[in-house]
């Protein structure tokens, strides 16, 4: 492999991620592990969005789901549960004994699994029911949306077994290990950090296989494809299965970091907000998706906190400003006149036409 | 033509109904392996049409088409074009992000299973192929242009050779000379002409000098029927073919095109 400019640049920039801990507060190292946690979800939806042309706005649920499975054994964690013990938040709903699907998640091990798992099967079966059917586009966006809608409505409405609105939280320790010291905080952002760049490897070599030439060739032309003798459906469920994935594994990085899983972060909202953060950084580029993500979120801490009503006109506006003035987002300023640029701006001016008409 | 081979494609008593209007009635129609076929026929005739019958994008009503002695008749789309029938669209459907060859590599593949392509190593023998289909349709020193900035004519090349990369029996290549100037025309036809040896191929078109060029087989279609066949002196010398055409002369056919 010859090394060039950006491998240098590539280690500098891992050089100070790795190092923050020491260069910045405890507040903002707390913060930048979110972030990144958010950013391995980030870069699914640019697998999915930006190379197989699928939106989805429900990556939410497969954030949630891995958030959730988490949770539940931090949940479980320490209660004696011979002892007919149950997480707080049951006994106040006045729930008799511990559900049956709650069991399975005391062990640690399956509690992991299933954050892996749960997220990719059931993109998958969700995605193949959908693609089989040949539904794509906007509609496929539409389906999505509503999944939001429907699953954060089910976790909000089971309060006895989800939590309810408030969700889970107030977690102490997971495998015996206090996860609420600073030394835990720490190690928790390195996990991510590394969690990060593995996720990063990932798929920029599984974005130069002939399965990304595949997913691109998909994203351009279903209908040739098909006319090639390809079936374009496997790659499209595969996509959006390590999408959720991806989404799923960052949901429970994200717990881990935060304190708490609750349906506020997995709704129509914050799925619609995880494709701007892709949008502003740009989507055919992988460390665009990671660096719209730190942008868009540092930008929402710092606003939200001094003007808390003007962050969604601020988000609104930034999607409108991406969208039609930077359709490859901030990493195309750095890769001008790529080729997927060019394309994009294309397909931009023809739907111009196409309204005008 | 000496003593027939059996066809290699056959469409019996077919016709498509698109919710009352049968846009092909009771048509009939044998191609030869390795042999050319033209088929022309006024704006609306159903050209396209029977194309897109063959390729499954379109389904009979009625009638059966049989493919190297299979029924295709019901198959989906991607499994008729593995049985060994491919198809260039009217509009150049080449993927336009991709570079020309990445376009030629997908099209080439030869195991099509999603499962072998977790690889970045692409088998010596597509690429092969791939190059000497470059090198054949003119575009080797434009490999690595990506397809949505080609010229029109090198769009309609890269999709002839999409179909070629196939490696189909049989082609449908649908008005593979639309939007280009005649110089670029008579080398498509010529480009066609010495696919014959390997492909059997079905050409649409209406230039009637680009028919000429390629001196094939005709089958005139009219109204979702088939009109006439036989050779394109033969075509050009019939009163009722040139009556469908409203005594057009192949001047105004060839700029309609």
């Amino acid at each position: 492999m010859k090394l060039t400019y950006k491998h240098a640049i590539g280690a500098v920039v891992l050089l100070f991620g790795a190092a923050a801990p020491w260069l910045i507060s405890g507040y903002e190292l707390s913060l930048l592990g979110r972030f990144l946690a958010l950013s391995i979800l980030a870069m699914g939806i640019m697998l999915t969005w930006g190379e197989a042309g699928i939106l989805s706005l429900g990556q939410g649920v497969f954030f949630g789901l891995g958030g959730y499975a988490l949770a539940m054994h931090l949940k479980l964690e320490g209660l004696n549960l011979a002892n007919g013990d149950m997480p707080d938040f049951m006994v106040w709903s006045g729930v008799s004994a511990l559900p049956r699907l709650w069991y399975p998640f005391a062990n640690g091990f399956f509690s992991l699994a299933c954050v892996v798992i749960v997220p990719g099967a059931f993109a998958a079966m969700f995605s193949w029911l959908v693609f089989r059917r040949r539904v794509g586009g906007v509609y496929f966006a539409l389906i999505t949306q509503a999944l939001a809608l429907a699953f954060s409505t089910l976790v909000i409405s089971q309060q006895a077994y989800t939590g309810g609105f408030n969700g889970l939280t107030d977690f102490s320790t997971l495998f015996g290990w206090d996860i609420t010291s600073l030394g835990a905080a720490r190690v928790i952002y390195w996990i991510t950090l590394v969690l990060v760049v593995l996720a990063y490897m990932f798929l920029s070599w599984l974005l130069s296989s002939r399965f990304g030439v595949m997913l691109r060739a998909t994203r351009d032309g279903e209908n040739r494809v098909r006319f090639l003798g390809h079936d374009p459906v496997p790659y499209k469920v595969v996509a959006f299965s390590i999408a959720g994935t991806l989404a799923g594994i960052g949901g429970a990085l994200f717990t881990l970091h935060s304190g708490v899983v609750s349906p506020a972060l997995v709704g129509v909202v914050p799925s619609i907000e995880m494709v701007v953060w892709v949008a502003v950084g740009g989507r055919n580029i992988l460390w665009g998706a990671i660096a719209g993500t730190l942008l868009v979120n540092f930008a929402k801490d710092q606003i939200s906190s001094a003007l808390p009503s003007l962050w969604l006109y601020g988000l609104g506006a930034l999607f409108v400003l991406a969208v039609s003035f930077l359709p490859t987002g901030i990493a195309g300023l750095f890769q001008p006149d790529t080729a997927a640029e060019r394309v994009v701006r294309r397909m931009l001016t023809r739907t111009k036409v196409r309204t005008a008409e | 033509m000496n003593a027939t081979p059996a066809p290699i494609l056959m469409m019996e008593h077919v016709t498509v109904d698109f919710d009352g209007f049968k846009a092909l009635t009771d048509v009939s129609l044998s191609l030869s392996p390795c042999a050319l076929r033209v088929l022309i026929g006024p704006n609306g005739a159903g050209k396209s049409t029977l194309c897109d019958t063959i390729i499954g994008r379109v389904r009979p009503s009625s009638g059966k088409i049989t493919f190297k002695d299979e029924v295709i008749t019901d198959l989906a789309e991607q499994e008729i074009v593995r049985r060994g029938i491919c198809r260039k669209f009217q509009t150049p459907g080449v993927l336009p992000t991709l570079s020309v060859m990445e376009n030629l590599l997908v099209s080439a593949r030869k195991n099509r299973s999603f499962f072998r392509t977790f690889t970045t190593k692409v088998p010596a023998e597509e690429r092969e192929s791939a190059e000497s289909i470059l090198e054949k349709i003119g575009l080797t020193d434009r490999r690595d242009v990506i397809a949505a900035d080609l010229a029109h004519g090198e769009k309609q090349w890269l999709e002839i050779g999409m179909v070629v990369a196939t490696d189909a029996d049989l082609l449908l290549l649908d008005e593979p000379t639309a939007g280009m100037g005649p110089q670029d025309t008579q080398r498509t036809a010529e480009l066609i002409l010495s696919l014959l040896g390997r492909h059997a191929v079905l050409v649409i078109d209406h230039d009637m000098s680009f028919v000429e060029a390629l001196n094939g087989y005709v089958t005139v279609l009219h109204q979702g029927q088939i009109l006439k066949e036989g050779s394109v002196a033969e075509i050009r010398a019939d009163p009722e073919v040139t009556a469908v055409y409203l005594g057009r002369s192949d001047d105004d056919d060839a700029a309609a095109a």
